[in-house]
């Protein structure tokens, strides 16, 4: 067994969360770099400066990259042979909310979503635990704000159901999301499992290096003309048009039942945020 | 660039076109979701509001809290369309100005044209840079609502792109 003591995790987590919330992901800043290189309406191009701006004065400055510091998702990937002295979720949660008053970030959790009657508060985050083989613990956050999450989708397909009529859903979820999540957007997309598990590889989509295609041939095929079709939207930065609307498109699946095929979009904003650390 | 200066009155809303960018000096009332609620409430059960509506602007924004040396924290705007249920009655007690991102409804829309008021947008998702131009900061109410409560935000060069203008056109449309 290895043992690992919660103080150093609780570290770890902490300057991983701040990272997380103040350093633009490389791949995601690169992207826009690119978008705003290629774009020509001088509008559109004051648009994309004004994002690379946010991402440098929020670097230098220690600030959130978005008000909307999110709901913290983590995906915690914990080896079979690791020991901790006390509960990693609430070591998670501790250090996570510690992080987020250390930042000056906002609070956005409303303990009961119908009565709202309290101040947000930085607890409880969302946990997603996988326990692989050996003495590895990684701890991944993705910072989620709500702009963006609200305009998630998940449908549950026929089995049957052609790869048109896929594609075609997932453009028009992001059809739907307009100019109102913060384009241009990564596009997460699950494909597989049951309902709710569609929805997590839908999250988990957005972790991948959007510079990076996927590894599966058929998938970055598919990824690619999702993303020429999306563009041609034309919803743009600030939803004021031109052939960004997307910096990545990126798919996940996993097995499913005989009789379903779900399928969930996940749309991050242009500030898409994570960050990991192994332990 | 146009400088927009406040307090806003309906002449110089008048003179503001869909599609204009503008930067602002004056004042913005940030008020989101629980806000709206409690302000739509109060206006119709005829009580008494935080800060007089009458020809000023309301910003869609629950800030993060400032870091020390620094006015105030990441400060972007939210989604407007959360708010558009409650925009109509905003409207009608005299509210000019809204500043938020993305669409709004029908009903909004013709409430805009109806009360020779403007819909702005400002820089979506870049609420670090935003924090630049806010100088100073007034609690004004609605405490206990936390980062929902109503600030007053004295802003300088804010940046504004005119998205709904008082005759109803639209750069969404």
């Amino acid at each position: 067994m290895r043992k690992i003591k919660s103080e150093l995790i609780k570290k770890k987590i902490e300057s991983m969360v701040i990272r997380a919330n103040t350093q633009l992901r490389p791949d995601v800043l690169a992207a826009l770099k690119k978008a705003k290189a290629k774009e020509k309406n001088k509008l559109l191009h004051n648009m994309f400066s004004a994002i690379i701006e946010n991402a440098g004065v929020a670097r230098n400055k220690k600030l959130a990259i978005c008000q909307d510091t999110g709901l913290p998702v983590v995906f915690l990937e914990i080896g079979d042979k690791v020991c901790v002295d006390k509960n990693i979720e609430d070591i998670i949660n501790q250090a996570t909310a510690s992080a987020y008053k250390k930042g000056y970030f906002r609070a956005s959790i409303q303990k009961d979503p119908l009565l709202r009657a309290k101040r947000p508060s930085y607890e409880p985050v969302i946990i997603h635990t996988n326990i692989v083989n050996g003495t590895r613990l990684k701890i991944t956050l993705l910072v989620k704000g709500f702009g963006c999450e609200n305009k998630a989708s998940v449908k549950m397909f026929n089995p049957t159901t052609n790869l048109a009529d896929i594609e075609n859903f997932i453009v028009e979820v992001v059809r739907w999301a307009g100019a109102s999540a913060c384009p241009p957007y990564v596009i997460g997309v699950g494909i597989g499992g049951t309902q709710d598990f569609a929805g997590l590889l839908a999250k988990k989509a957005l972790l991948r290096s959007i510079t990076k295609p996927n590894n599966n041939k058929k998938l970055a095929s598919l990824e690619k003309r999702l993303i020429n079709r999306i563009n041609a939207l034309k919803i743009g930065p600030m939803g004021l048009g031109g052939n960004s609307t997307v910096l990545g498109v990126n798919i996940k699946t996993y097995p499913t039942h005989i009789a379903g095929l779900p399928v969930a979009v996940n749309i991050s904003c242009h500030a898409l945020r994570s960050a990991s650390v192994v332990i | 660039m146009k400088k927009l200066t406040g307090p806003l009155t309906k002449a110089k809303i008048k003179q503001l076109r869909a599609g204009q960018v503008l930067s602002y000096d004056g004042i913005l009332y940030t008020a989101r979701d629980q806000a709206h609620k409690r302000m739509a409430a109060m206006i119709n059960k005829k009580q008494e509001l935080p800060f007089i509506l009458k020809n000023q602007v309301i910003y869609y924004c629950g800030p993060n809290p400032a870091l020390p040396g620094r006015v105030i924290g990441a400060c972007g705007p939210t989604t407007s369309s959360r708010m558009d249920r409650f925009t109509p009655i905003l409207l009608k007690a005299g509210l000019l100005g809204m500043v938020g991102k993305g669409e709004r409804s029908k009903e909004v829309l013709s409430a805009i044209k109806k009360h020779k008021a403007v819909y702005f947008i400002t820089h979506a998702g870049c609420g670090a840079l935003i924090s630049e131009y806010v100088k100073s900061k007034k609690f004004v109410g609605f405490g206990d609502l936390g980062p929902e409560a109503v600030f007053a935000f004295s802003v300088q060069d804010f940046p504004l792109m005119v998205a709904i203008d008082s005759e109803g056109d639209s750069i969404y449309d």
